[in-house]
């Protein structure tokens, strides 16, 4: 598949800025930053990069509990994303989200959840929506391995199906659910196999090889796009931290140190820019210069993120129920 | 003035707002040919087509989940649980989604959509088809709650629901929707949170909802012949509560008996009850009485069930209660 020099770029433009994002948010909540549940998607992002380049401003998505490196990958600003993530009112959901329910409606973002699965049913309610207003809109949806397991995921993938409905299931199959095994938990070897079930296409794909992502998502989107139907997409991929932030040493308490290891010599930023460095498309200064811009807009954010007030106790009230206009 | 059943005028509601707002779909289990689970929607179908009336799978993650995705992307979806004891299946779509979104997002987006469900105990459906649930509604904020007794507040206030932005859960009742009474033929709204005075009284005020408020009327009437002038309040909406209108009675009467067919465990009644101890106590001249369905599931067996439901019985040893002191 052919992408211009441009979007080379940004691909690992993007995938720089959520591990910097994520990797920062990590030590800022071990520092005592960051309160509640943080889970950072460092060694996962390929996929949101790679599936969220192939979509328009006006596209959806609904990402997980692991979600910063979707939002990121849909527009979401570092700034606004930290200020929510240290409870201020300039967070994208004003200090009354957080990690787990970061969004911003208006880049497509219908928030991440934090139940487990808990966006499945409503990205078929979304694929209806834009099938009954005629737009020429999709919808991804990502889930992890654990959120397949969920009831969920068979209620709403096949909801989608019998609507024909343009949505994309994303199942980000990073091996492990906290400590439950994809494998352990499924039987199966290919969590894409599922997809028969539901009448659609479904794909196993290295989710740490960014154009193989590229690819296999812009298959599945532009298909819904066509009015052909959703699709089932597996990534398999490695989460290089422990489940959330605060847990003990990287989750190395139920899987191996050499597992880990190994799965580190597949990074994917690291396999995609030896790849462009290769081919030319990109020199060492150049990256030098957008790493140390990456990081002036991480120093930028958490200025911003730290000068910004907290929200006023009142505003639990106003957000409890609407007013009439 | 032309008199139609509490069925008959949920079914104008639900034409109005299809005919006049393109917005608006029905989707839920058997709503098309059947109706749903209680015919309210039968022949719509014929009228409105497959586009808007929609048939669902036996998914009610799934139609809560439709319902949310088209409320986030623009539409105004009515969906059906076909019995309020059903929603145990997609509570957390319930609870913590489409209660939710619009606090946890910050205000960004709103949630317009109905959720319509059926409670009351009847003929023998036994302990999993006679739930009054609702009470998990009120303990969530973000939800409007309505539970109309009469053919007029149905329409009205089904209008309302459609019309207003918050989620709306609409309880309807097994036991009334063959009850006939006035409602006119224009379109009209009831307004959120305001009570109704069913019948003016100056000795003991009755808060009773759906089936109970008949009840309370037909035992206020004969009790007009003892001298004792009762007045009774229908809530209407259960969420917000329009406790003003509550204390003004109590004020008046110092007496307060509250009928719901809720559990009496934490039920709606126990919460007008503790509302009036907290701030009218001054006013009271005998403890506060509350009539619900008895602490225990709904028994099968025809007499037993009777003897379950509260109504004019119970409403009648109540009275004794509150004018003995
Ligand atoms: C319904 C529900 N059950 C349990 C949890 C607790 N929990 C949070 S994340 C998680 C594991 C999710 O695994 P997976 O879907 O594979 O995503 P990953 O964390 O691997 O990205 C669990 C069990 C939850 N948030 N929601
Ligand atoms: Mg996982």
């Amino acid at each position: 598949m052919q992408i211009s020099d441009k979007n080379n770029i940004e691909l690992l433009r993007t995938m720089k800025r959520i591990r910097t994002f994520d990797e920062t948010c990590q030590k800022l909540f071990v520092a005592g930053r960051i309160p509640g549940a943080l889970h950072c998607y460092t060694g996962e992002e390929a996929i949101a990069t790679g599936v969220c380049k192939v979509l328009e401003p006006s596209d959806y998505i609904l990402s997980t509990h692991r979600g910063h490196g979707h939002l990121i990958a849909k527009g979401g600003e570092f700034k606004y994303m930290l200020a929510e993530l240290f409870g201020k009112s300039t967070g994208y959901c004003k200090g009354m989200g957080g990690s787990m329910h970061l969004a911003s409606v208006k880049h497509g973002i219908l928030g991440a959840n934090g139940i487990v699965g808990g966006g499945i049913c409503i990205a078929a309610g979304v694929g209806f929506s834009i099938k009954y207003q005629g737009t020429d809109q999709v919808v991804v949806c990502f889930f992890g391995d654990g959120g397949i397991s969920t009831g969920f995921f068979h209620e709403g993938l096949n909801l989608a199906s019998i609507h024909n409905a343009p949505v994309v299931f994303v199942c980000e199959n990073n091996l492990y659910s906290i400590s439950m095994t994809s494998k352990r938990a499924t039987g199966l070897d290919k969590l894409s196999t599922r997809a028969v079930s539901y009448n659609m296409p479904g794909e196993t794909v290295d989710g740490n090889d960014i154009l193989a992502v590229y690819e296999s998502a812009y298959n599945a989107i532009e298909r819904a796009r066509a009015g052909k139907g959703p699709t089932l997409l597996e990534y398999i991929t490695y989460r290089w931290r422990g489940h959330h932030a605060g847990e003990a040493g990287d989750g190395l308490f139920y899987r191996e140190k050499k597992e880990l290891e190994s799965w580190k010599t597949k990074d994917p930023i690291r396999r995609y820019q030896a790849l462009l460095l290769k081919e030319g498309k990109i020199t060492e200064e150049k990256i030098e210069k957008m790493e140390m811009d990456i990081q002036q807009e991480m120093d930028d954010a958490i200025e911003f993120a730290n000068n910004s007030p907290y929200p006023k106790a009142e505003s639990i009230i106003e957000l409890s129920m609407l007013k009439k206009e | 003035m032309r008199e139609i059943t509490v069925r008959e005028a949920l079914r104008e509601s639900l034409r109005y707002n299809l005919a006049h707002n393109d917005k608006v779909f029905l989707a839920g289990e058997d709503v098309s040919v059947v109706g749903g689970g209680m015919g309210v929607s039968k022949g719509l179908i014929d009228e409105f087509g497959e586009k808007r009336i929609v048939d669902t799978p036996i998914s009610e993650n799934a139609i809560v989940g439709l319902g949310i995705g088209a409320a986030l992307t623009g539409l105004r979806p009515v969906v059906e649980i076909m019995y309020i004891d059903f929603v145990t299946c997609c509570a957390d779509m319930i609870l913590n989604q489409m209660a939710k979104i619009h606090f946890i997002f910050g205000g960004q987006v709103k949630v317009p959509m109905v959720l319509k469900t059926v409670s009351g105990t009847s003929g023998g459906n036994a302990a999993q088809h006679s739930n009054n649930f609702y009470p998990m509604f009120l303990n969530t904020p973000g939800l409007v709650v309505m539970a109309p007794s009469t053919p007029y507040d149905s329409k009205g206030m089904f209008n309302m629901a459609i019309e207003d932005d918050n989620p709306v859960i609409f309880i309807e009742h097994k036991r009334i929707y063959n009850i006939k009474g006035h409602v006119p033929e224009d379109h009209y709204t009831v307004p959120i949170g305001v009570a109704d005075v069913k019948k003016e009284g100056q000795d003991i005020t009755i808060v009773a909802t759906q089936a109970l408020v008949y009840d309370a009327l037909s035992v206020a009437e004969d009790m007009e012949e003892e001298g004792i002038s009762i007045e009774v309040i229908d809530p209407r909406t259960l969420n917000p509560l329009d406790k003003a209108t509550i204390f003004e009675s109590v004020k008046k009467t110092g007496r307060l008996i509250i009928a719901d067919e809720s559990c009496l465990n934490c039920g709606f009644a126990s919460e007008v009850a503790s509302s009036v101890a907290e701030e009218m106590f001054d006013y009271l001249d005998a403890p506060v009485v509350r009539i619900g369905s008895p602490d225990t599931s709904a028994p099968y067996s025809h007499p037993l069930e009777l003897e379950y439901i509260p109504g004019k019985e119970e409403i009648r040893e109540a009275i004794k209660k509150v004018k003995k002191i």
